[in-house]
């Protein structure tokens, strides 16, 4: 049985590593991706701590989690589509609309 | 679980996620996210959550990716060149990771004190993390969010379609 | 780990393994006979290596059928020589590796479906499933939503707009209907209250209504028809094989490839037919039980019981599934060379506005009447 705090901590550099592709890379597509993967981290903390303490509401979250994320995925990539037919590009750093 | 599935399975998230993040070609970033999710499910697995682990798979590694596959592929993304990849943050931005996660992992571990979170409280109840105990939850204390999550995904799913439709 | 117990499951996953790729290549030959059967001519019956034709002139004295010979022998030798290309500019890496993705979630969803009851060996209780999981269902989904991938990376990998275009329709058909799929089997799930494939199985003994053996079919025919339209769609075969169709797309997302991974998409092909023919037996039909046979011998209804031994009445249960399951597996090649071939569009309608809104349905109407069931009963 491995002590709870591991599965805690390895969560934590889950989310980081999602966190630095957020910062770091310019394709949207790719910081989405990103978001993603820090939800999954703190899926990951919620079923570790459910686990710990016996109680299934951290899976019940969990489930809620999965389900949102999944809506705010079709709508985002929605988004990047619609945002692709004018623009033509994903870049980040090029999708400045509103100046200039 | 034990130690060594725990050491070999980190490994391998560990290194999917870093695919995810620093691999130049999309398509390769999204397919490291679905490794990465699918090693996920099956750590669900080793931690009782059944249901929560076939669900992962189900939602997220067999649906959620492969709308971001679709929309990889429609838009005919590229592997992309090393100045269009990264930000000028760089730096910055490392450090400021390294920080949160030296940070994340002292309160986590031991240095906290007040969590205490070393060892397993108590004996799992029986059934835990199957179907019955889920459903269980689910329709008693969790109804209105249950009930606020499918509003939630029609009208995500009337959105997207009203969004991505060509304008007529 | 105790090493029996390891040993024990091997051998059923042997045993499962080698069941599904023997059927396959069957099926196969069931298909190119059955066709021939449908459409009035013979079939392959001739094979020659190198222009020395075998048989020549004695066809007609021949007590057994050359076609076999062909399919099971020739083809895959053929197909297993032929050079393995990879097109200029495709992504090496994927291209490899989709057949091996498509291959993988098939051949492991077959691992969850019962066989038979259990077996008794030396004062151990056997259960005759290879992966003895209490989520059987949402598994055999989970399964079903990964292969998806091995589609989409074949599209993607051939450096082919035509197959890009094949796999984006074939996996936008696939997700289409793995949601009927997965509400006809909530249907399922409402009526027996487990997930379990093998406790499901159970449940189907007896008779009910004094004669009728007490299958899942007439408690759910909605739901059966509903997982037998959306099986057939997901496994891509007519009259949903748009992707594939030779006259739209050449052969659809698997166009760029020949030679051994060829021949995995095709295996996968069956092996898909093959799950849903396993599906709809351990579901709706009754898996391994045969009417009237209990686990100690044969109980008739007017009193009378006959005892057989352990090994006979296990045996006869595994022959009863794999009986089952040839039938439902040749009833949708017989379905394929029937019925012509749906439009994109067509096939998008019948997945979205009739079988989603009928699933929907179905689970309402079968919780109505076990709320009913339940309150009469009290």
């Amino acid at each position: 049985m491995v002590p709870t705090h591991y599965h805690l901590i390895l969560s934590a550099l889950l989310f980081t590593i999602g966190a630095m592709g957020v910062l770091l890379r310019r394709n949207t597509i790719i910081i989405f991706m990103s978001v993603e993967l820090m939800l999954n981290a703190v899926n990951l903390s919620f079923v570790a701590l459910a686990q710990h303490w016996g109680s299934m509401d951290g899976q019940l979250i969990v489930f809620f989690v999965m389900a949102v994320a999944a809506a705010e995925a079709a709508v985002g990539l929605a988004i990047i589509l619609m945002v692709f037919r004018t623009k033509e590009t994903v870049n980040a750093d090029e999708l400045n609309f509103m100046r200039g | 679980m034990d130690l060594f599935t725990f050491i070999i399975l980190a490994i391998l998230l560990v290194g999917s996620a870093m695919a995810v993040v620093l691999h130049p070609s999309p398509v390769y970033s999204a397919l490291s996210l679905v490794v990465m999710m699918s090693l996920l499910a099956v750590y669900f697995l080793f931690l009782n959550a059944h249901v929560v682990g076939a669900l992962q798979i189900i939602v997220y590694a067999g649906a959620v990716m492969v709308l971001f596959l679709f929309v990889i592929m429609l838009l005919n993304l590229q592997t992309e060149s090393r100045e269009n990849q990264q930000s000028e943050m760089k730096t910055s931005a490392t450090i400021l990771c390294l920080v949160m996660v030296a940070e994340l992992a002292f309160f986590l571990g031991k240095g906290g004190g007040k969590l205490e979170l070393q060892t397993s409280q108590q004996e799992l109840p029986a059934g835990f993390g199957t179907m019955q105990a889920l459903s269980e939850r689910l329709f008693t204390d969790f109804v209105l969010p249950f009930e606020i999550t499918s509003v939630l995904l029609l009208v995500a799913a009337v959105g997207a379609v009203v969004l991505a439709r060509r304008q007529a | 780990m105790d090493p029996t117990t390891l040993l024990i499951d091997a051998v059923l996953v042997i045993f499962m393994f080698a069941l599904v790729m023997q059927i396959a290549p069957l099926l196969l030959w069931i298909e190119r006979k059955g066709s021939a059967v449908l459409q009035d001519r013979v079939g392959a019956n001739r094979v020659s290596i190198s222009d020395i034709p075998l048989f020549k002139g004695k066809l007609k004295k021949l007590p057994f059928n050359v076609g076999i010979v062909n399919t099971l022998i020739a083809d895959p030798i053929k197909l297993f020589t032929k050079e393995d290309f990879i097109p200029p500019g495709a992504d090496k890496l994927l291209h490899t590796l989709a057949p091996i993705v498509a291959l993988v979630p098939a051949l492991v969803t077959m691992m969850v479906i019962p066989f038979g009851d259990i077996l008794i060996i030396g004062g151990r209780e056997i259960e005759l499933q290879a992966a003895r999981l209490n989520v059987g269902i949402l598994y055999v989904l989970a399964m079903v939503s990964l292969g998806v991938y091995g589609v989409v990376l074949a599209g993607w990998a051939s450096n082919n707009r035509w197959a890009l275009l094949g796999g984006i329709r074939a996996s936008a058909q696939m997700i289409s209907y793995e949601i009927a799929m997965g509400l006809a089997l909530i249907g399922v799930v409402l009526t027996y209250g487990t997930l379990d494939l093998q406790e499901i199985n159970r449940a189907q003994g007896g008779l009910i209504l004094g004669g009728l053996p007490n299958w899942g079919i007439f408690y759910q025919p909605l739901a059966f028809l509903i997982f037998l339209t959306a099986g057939i769609a997901e496994s891509k075969r007519a009259p949903f094989d748009l992707p594939e169709a030779e006259p739209e797309l050449i052969s659809g997302y698997f166009t760029e490839y020949s030679g051994a991974k060829q021949s995995i998409f095709m295996l996968v092909d069956f092996l898909e037919s093959l799950i849903v023919a396993a599906l709809i037996t351990t579901l709706f039909f009754g898996g391994w039980q045969v009417p009237l046979l209990e686990r100690d011998g044969l109980h008739f209804p007017w009193g009378g019981f006959m005892p057989l031994p352990h090994i006979v009445v296990v045996i006869i249960q595994v022959h009863a599934f794999i009986i089952k399951v040839l039938f439902f597996c040749w009833l949708q090649i017989m379905i394929r060379w029937t019925l012509p071939r749906f439009r994109y569009d067509q096939l998008m309608t019948l997945g979205w506005k009739i079988l989603l809104p009928l699933a929907l349905v179905n689970v309402m109407l079968t919780a109505l009447v076990l709320l009913i069931a339940q309150n009469l009963k009290i």
